[in-house]
């Protein structure tokens, strides 16, 4: 924010400035933000998050004009807009595909911290405001699939809801409180609508947030040395361009989705209206939830199951003191980088594996897979601080390239 | 170096891209029958629906499906889509009877369909289906293509797979063997015998021909957007690529003054 004792700059900019500086602020953040010019194009996820974020809360905006939050009503009411509404159709594939890009978009986001290290000091806040968004996101794409009322949205939805039924002595009573009743039913359905559209602009503050505490320090970078002064340039136009750039693939991948194979991330059971009655052969959540899934899955105790998946969310929030190395980025240490892709191929292999039927060897990979995902956390991150030797580091940004 | 933390960031993207459509949901299906494989007028990126094969479908739809399976989310205005004049929309509902009321009495009433109703259900109720099916309930159709893994195949491929039952298996009463059907028992009799239907533009109606024209009725009752979807889609495309391109040349030409 530009100093308190600026004298007013002519114009009306310049009153309002003297009076809010919104302006001189935007100009600050925006504008003129020195970013380390190093960044690679992994460094574009973010600003892409919160483009991707703006058009959820669009689309889903206009949705919420033509959708009604009853049990009876809710499957016409989608079906109605797909048939009825203009360009109803678009919207909700607009919608429905956003979340997974989101999730696509955020997961890779998080891949480029976990590579650069851009949770070590001094951004271990960010990250963790980050590991919040996610939990968010969660929950807010969790209750939107339950809001077509289809079969999976009701089944995903007793599930998921059921897993807090493993918390001891208070268990049964908190998910009557969550159901609003005794089962999923129509009072569930109306609260997860309201909660639907509140959680977006949640998260739309914590995002603020987060941008606050990027600020603050500034960007990382592929070197995870600080950048200097004379390593950075203003954002407007190097970096405004690159994301511009970045959007532009981005919304041609997503437009393949969206124009051409719309419903090939989602499940076609949920294009039955939810029966109470008939329980799918497999209930599966939508694919961004399938690593979590696995794990958990991967223990036959259903509280020791929820327990895993949350902490499993609960390290990644822990990672700064995980990985106590000294150096920042992966790019300097040899093994690191090794385990680093172990870990993303892990992961993948878990979501595989959590959309499997639960039994025979899917439970076996599922298991390994979750044990190494803990290791990985508790283990080998803690080891690797302390005898990993690295790479020689270049002595500044401009040496480096 | 830049060029290479491009290509490394790049080829990173790809390769989670295509583990993630790996995992899709899609390929997470039970284990079951491989489905043959129809060439559809519909399938692609520039497919469309076969109009002739819309209104035989149509047809077949009307004369056998109707008897028992609903389309309730279709309005007899879609018809236009079909190929169908205001006229003869018009006409074809006006052979259907809707409930509508109450009246000045209070009494609910029939009347003949407009263009602006739905198709109205063969039964009043799900009950009412089951007690005429031998308990079983034959889904309403508006969907049904897009509720299935695979669905125009799917159902093509149920229409087409009945025959007997391999020795050894047991087919209980009033249950029919189907290749395609989970569990291999289903309800509904072989609804298409050979020339069931007589086609009004000489198609010669064979099984086949009649399952694929239905086939194609149907997923566009399922997706009756999905033209204007993709034709949208390619105009969407026409303005992105050139510009994401400018964008990119625009991106090289702002960064050539940064020096490394
Ligand atoms: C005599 C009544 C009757 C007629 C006519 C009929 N069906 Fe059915 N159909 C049923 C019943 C009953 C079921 C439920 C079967 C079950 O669940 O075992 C069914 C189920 C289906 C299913 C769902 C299968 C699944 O995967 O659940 C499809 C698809 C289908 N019918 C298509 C058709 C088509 C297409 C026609 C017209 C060519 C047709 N049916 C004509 C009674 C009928
Ligand atoms: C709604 C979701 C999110 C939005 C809108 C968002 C937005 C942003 C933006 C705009 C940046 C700056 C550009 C960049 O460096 O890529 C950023 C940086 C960052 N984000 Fe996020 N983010 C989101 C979720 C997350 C999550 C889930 C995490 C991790 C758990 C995370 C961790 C970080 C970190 C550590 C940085 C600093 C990166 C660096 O400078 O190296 N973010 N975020």
């Amino acid at each position: 924010m530009s100093a308190p004792n600026a004298p007013q700059k002519p114009g009306l900019i310049g009153w309002l400035d003297y009076r809010l500086p919104i302006f001189g602020f935007m100009n600050k953040e925006l504008r003129e933000y020195p970013t380390p010019k190093n960044l690679s194009y992994a460094w574009n996820f973010g600003s892409l998050a919160g483009i991707i974020l703006l058009i959820m809360i669009l689309s889903g905006l206009f949705l919420a004009m033509n959708y009604t939050p009853s049990t009876d009503k809710a499957f016409d009411s989608v079906e109605r807009i797909m048939r009825d509404v203009n360009f109803g159709w678009l919207l909700r594939y607009i919608h429905a595909n956003g979340a997974s890009a989101f999730f696509v978009v955020v997961y890779l986001h998080m891949a480029r911290g976990l590579y650069y290290g851009s949770y070590k000091s001094p951004r271990e806040l960010l990250w963790i405001i980050g590991v919040a968004i996610l939990l968010l996101m969660m929950a807010t794409a969790f209750m939107g699939y339950v809001l077509p009322w289809g079969q999976m949205s009701y089944w995903g939805a007793t599930v998921i809801t059921n897993l807090f039924s493993a918390i001891p002595v208070v268990g049964d009573d908190i998910v009557t409180w969550l159901w609003g009743g005794f089962s999923v039913d129509n009072p569930t359905l109306n609260r997860f609508f309201v909660l639907h559209y509140l959680l977006p602009f949640v998260i739309l503050g914590v995002a603020f947030l987060h941008m606050i505490a990027l600020h603050t320090h500034g960007s990382n970078n592929p070197t995870g040395l600080d950048a200097k002064k004379e390593d950075k340039i203003p954002f407007h136009p190097y970096y405004t361009i690159k994301d511009l750039f970045g959007l532009g693939v981005f919304l041609i991948l997503f437009s393949v989705f969206v124009f051409y194979v719309p419903n090939y991330l989602g499940h076609p059971d949920n294009y039955t209206p939810a029966n109470p009655l008939v329980t799918p052969a497999h209930i599966v959540p939508e694919w961004y939830f399938l690593p979590f899934y696995a794990i958990l899955r991967a223990v036959p105790d259903k509280l020791g199951g929820v327990m895993l998946m949350f902490g499993s969310i609960a390290l990644l929030a822990a990672l700064p003191w995980l990985d106590r190395h000294p150096v920042r980025s992966g790019r300097y240490r040899p093994l690191f980088k090794k385990f680093f892709w172990l870990f993303v191929v892990n992961a993948l292999v878990l979501g595989w594996a959590g959309g499997k039927p639960a039994e025979g060897h899917y439970l076996l990979i599922g298991r390994l897979c979750t044990a190494y995902y803990f290791i990985h956390m508790l283990v080998v991150l803690p080891l690797l601080s302390k005898f990993e030797k690295p790479h020689p580091l270049p002595t500044s940004i401009a040496a480096a390239s | 170096m830049t060029m290479t933390m491009t290509k490394r960031s790049l080829v990173f993207v790809a390769l989670l891209l295509a583990a993630m459509a790996q995992l899709s949901p899609a390929q997470a299906a039970g284990e079951a029958e491989p489905l043959p494989q129809h060439d559809w007028s519909f399938a692609g990126p520039f497919g469309t629906f076969d109009r002739g094969a819309l209104q035989r479908g149509f047809q077949v739809y009307r004369q056998v499906c109707s008897a028992c399976h609903g389309i309730k989310r279709v309005a007899f205005r879609n018809l236009a889509d079909l190929g169908y004049s205001a006229e003869e929309i018009k006409a074809i509902a006006a052979e259907y009877q809707v409930t509508d009321g109450p009246n000045d009495d209070g009494e609910m009433f029939q009347r003949k369909a407009t263009p602006a109703d739905r198709f109205p259900s063969p039964y009043a109720n799900e009950k009412a289906a089951r007690a005429a099916n031998n308990g079983a309930y034959p889904p309403d159709q508006s969907l049904i293509v897009k509720a299935r893994h695979d669905g125009a195949n799917y159902v093509r491929a149920l229409l087409l797979g009945y025959g007997e039952a391999p020795a050894g298996m047991k087919i209980q009463d009033g249950m029919h063997y189907n290749k395609y059907f989970p569990g291999h028992q289903i309800a509904m009799a072989s609804p298409l015998m050979e020339g069931v239907v007589t086609y009004q533009d000489g198609t010669p109606a064979t099984q086949e021909q009649m399952a694929n024209d239905v086939v194609t009725f149907l997923a566009w009752a399922a997706e009756p957007e999905a033209e204007a979807r993709k034709r949208m889609g390619l105009k969407v495309m026409i303005f992105l690529v050139p510009m994401t391109i400018a964008l990119y040349l625009l991106k090289r030409k702002i960064w050539s003054r940064v020096k490394h």
